[in-house]
């Protein structure tokens, strides 16, 4: 009996062993062909959620840069574009150990992607090591093009503090003079807040209470209750998702609407929250660096041919991979598709500059954030369902990078 | 005075609204001793039933509303029947593992089929107006979650105390032996209970979806809060389910009111304090081991 035991264990350890030694051979090969960079295909690893709260997120960022690559043929000059997908479940721990294997083992030209800040932070160290260009496409975490700013980070989606701030000024001389602060507890609800807040007192407003509700908050009947007995004329909100569905339709179903306007960041009426919100976020009034409803012809190009593709409207988060994609395309053409230097790939990165379907962006070569234009956009109801329209244009929006 | 008023009708609705959620796990591990973290799923399945239901009925609540739970009953038959049933002798921990494996493949079977975004079931008609009470206005809906919180409990709760079938299951749950050489099939008992667990976690779902929506993972959330209610109520009683419900209810919404800060961490605040002050819950039965 004992040793059928021992047998059966020799049998797994070997099974074991040969696994390793196979995957060890594996990884060899692979090093010797990712090796030669200067090969005839650049790699792009893309660092994006695809399990998680975030999932949905990083699938439309997928859609995004797929449908780009799609029209060039996935081939910038004679060199043919790979990308390399790796889920990074929205959690720090993982997401390194994931940017670990698309630049140690892969041998990634370049990287881009990450939903979650956290994320972006944790990898931040290894990039910088490593010298790989990364591209963030969504997280929007101030600190990444301030405090944490490096050589080969790049960003082209935004930072909280332009999605806050925009929309302060404008508040005050169009919506009331009193505000009260409404937002999910994390990171990026603060900062959005802590930038709106800034600009809106800059002006002259005044905030007359906060309240943070923890991520992922069910029922929001309790804070709106305290809310509608506060005396503010408006309700400045930073909700995403799940929450924000709930958040604009409790605010609506306990009659806030009516004495209180809401306003807000996109999110609280973005392309994938807003069908399930029915009604309720008629008369929001939201600010955000690109919407549906953008009257430009890159914006309807890049629609007809998101829908023509997918069958459904694009989000925000289809928009960013989009423009991620073609930034690191446009940069490599330049290059002629040599990516092996990544200082060049950088440089070139920097000076990329085109008509996005968000309108003109390029980069701040001093912080590494894209510059663009912020919108203010209102939530009508258009043949018995909701739409947003720009009701104004922020020109040329700069993070003040500290 | 009218905040604290409107707080109150908030705290009630809310607790209420744990209640129907809850209560079908409640029966199935309190009544039976079986645990089920599969539960949470089972919720999920009866949301996302309704919200098919809803779409392709021309937005028929009450359709959903009936055939729904009956759907996720039907679901929970199966699980008990097939996989359940062999790990009775097996104890806790293998159900344990069992059933949360399960959870996951429900999660991403769920999200194969109805895809990660958020959705939501619009209200019925007659119960999408406003009440002013207390000078503030509240849903009709959330008026009728106490309503039916209400109702479901007293229902519950006669079944169980009342008749002979309640009678049976407590029985069941103190001595399944003893109950068995009286002459009763213990395995028709817990077929029953698990059918009627399930269709409770489905009419939750139901009832629920318009006001929490549809999302990835919202078994979880709804799991983890059922279990909170559960250490706080006690096992081995509707009443004590109830109790928790409402208790947590209104904390939880007087600390949001009070000091938004901590809310995040009261309900679990509220859960180790009662772990260590009765260690059996507010009712708990001390329960007869096996």
């Amino acid at each position: 009996m004992k040793r059928k035991l021992f047998l059966i264990m020799l049998v797994v350890f070997l099974a074991v062993l040969s696994a390793c030694g196979n995957s060890a051979i594996q990884s060899t090969s692979k090093k010797e062909e990712g090796g030669s960079k200067s090969g005839g295909t650049i790699k792009i690893g893309v660092l994006l959620p695809d399990s998680g709260v975030y999932a949905s997120l990083g699938k439309h960022l997928h859609k995004g840069m797929e449908l780009y690559f799609d029209s060039i043929d996935w081939k910038i000059g004679s060199k043919k574009i790979e990308i390399i997908k790796e889920d990074s479940e929205a959690d720090p721990q993982v997401a390194l150990r994931k940017a670990r294997k698309l630049i140690d083992q892969d041998k990634v030209d370049i990287l881009t992607g990450t939903v979650s800040t956290a994320v972006a932070y944790a990898i931040r160290d290894e990039v910088d090591k490593k010298k790989i260009p990364f591209l963030v496409s969504h997280a929007g975490g101030n600190d990444l093009t301030r405090s944490k700013r490096s050589d080969y980070i790049w960003r082209s989606s935004f930072s909280s503090w332009q999605i806050g701030n925009s929309l302060g000024e404008w508040a005050f001389h169009n919506v009331g003079k009193t505000m009260y602060i409404a937002a999910a507890d994390y990171a990026f609800g603060r900062e959005v807040s802590e930038a709106f807040k800034e600009a809106y007192t800059a002006a002259g407003g005044k905030i007359v209470g906060e309240v943070y509700p923890p991520l992922g908050n069910n029922d929001y009947s309790s804070y709106l209750t305290t809310i509608k007995n506060a005396k503010a004329e408006a309700v400045y909100a930073f909700f995403a998702g799940s929450d924000a569905v709930r958040f604009v339709q409790q605010y609506d179903q306990f009659g806030l609407k009516e004495d209180k306007k809401l306003i807000g960041s996109g999110w609280l009426v973005s392309e994938d929250v807003r069908k399930s919100q029915g009604n309720a976020g008629v008369g929001t009034i939201s600010s955000i660096f690109w919407d549906y409803s953008i009257k430009t012809e890159e914006n309807r190009q890049f629609k007809e041919a998101f829908e023509k593709k997918y069958n459904e409207r694009p989000t925000i988060e289809a928009l960013e991979g989009y423009d991620a994609a073609k930034i690191i395309a446009e940069a490599l053409t330049t290059l002629d598709g040599d990516a092996s230097d990544p200082d060049k790939v950088v440089e070139a990165i920097s000076n990329v500059e085109f008509i996005s379907p968000r309108g003109p962006i390029k980069f701040d070569k001093e912080t590494h954030h894209v510059i663009q234009n912020m919108y203010i956009i209102e939530t009508k109801l258009v043949n018995g369902q909701t739409e947003n329209e720009v009701i104004e244009i922020i020109e040329e929006v700069r993070d003040p990078g500290k | 005075m009218d905040i604290i008023g409107a707080q109150l009708v908030n705290s009630i609705s809310y607790g209420l609204l744990l209640f129907v959620i809850t209560c079908g796990l409640s029966l199935v591990f309190g009544i039976l001793g079986v645990l089920n973290l599969a539960h949470g799923s089972l919720y999920m399945i009866g949301a996302y039933v309704s919200y098919s239901i809803t779409v392709h009925s021309g937005q028929n609540f009450w359709l959903a509303l009936i055939i729904a739970p009956l759907a996720v009953a039907v679901c929970s038959l199966i699980i008990e029947m097939i996989l359940l049933r062999p790990t009775y002798q097996l104890g806790h921990l293998s159900q344990v593992l069992l059933t949360f494996g399960l959870a996951y493949v429900i999660h991403d079977m769920t999200a194969a089929i109805w895809g990660s975004d958020v959705l939501s079931i619009p209200l019925p008609q007659s119960l999408s107006g406003t009440v002013t009470l207390f000078n503030q206005a509240f849903p009709v809906y959330r008026l009728a979650v106490i309503a039916i919180g209400l109702i479901l409990a007293g229902l519950l709760w006669f079944i169980q105390e009342k008749t002979r079938w309640g009678a049976i299951i407590r029985a069941g749950l103190s001595d399944k032996e003893m109950i068995c050489a009286l002459g009763v099939n213990i395995q028709l008992v817990f077929t029953v209970v698990f059918f009627i667990g399930g269709y409770l976690a489905g009419f939750g779902g139901v009832i629920a979806a318009p006001i929490l929506g549809l999302y990835p993972s919202m078994e979880f959330q709804t799991l983890i809060l059922a279990l909170v209610v559960l250490v706080i109520g006690g096992l081995g009683s509707i009443a004590g389910t109830f109790v928790a419900s409402l208790t947590i209810g209104i904390v939880e919404t007087f600390c949001r009111f009070l000091v938004p800060e901590l809310s995040l961490f009261v309900v679990f605040g509220l859960m180790a304090v009662v772990l260590i002050v009765k260690p059996n819950g507010l009712l708990g039965r001390q329960v007869v081991k096996h």
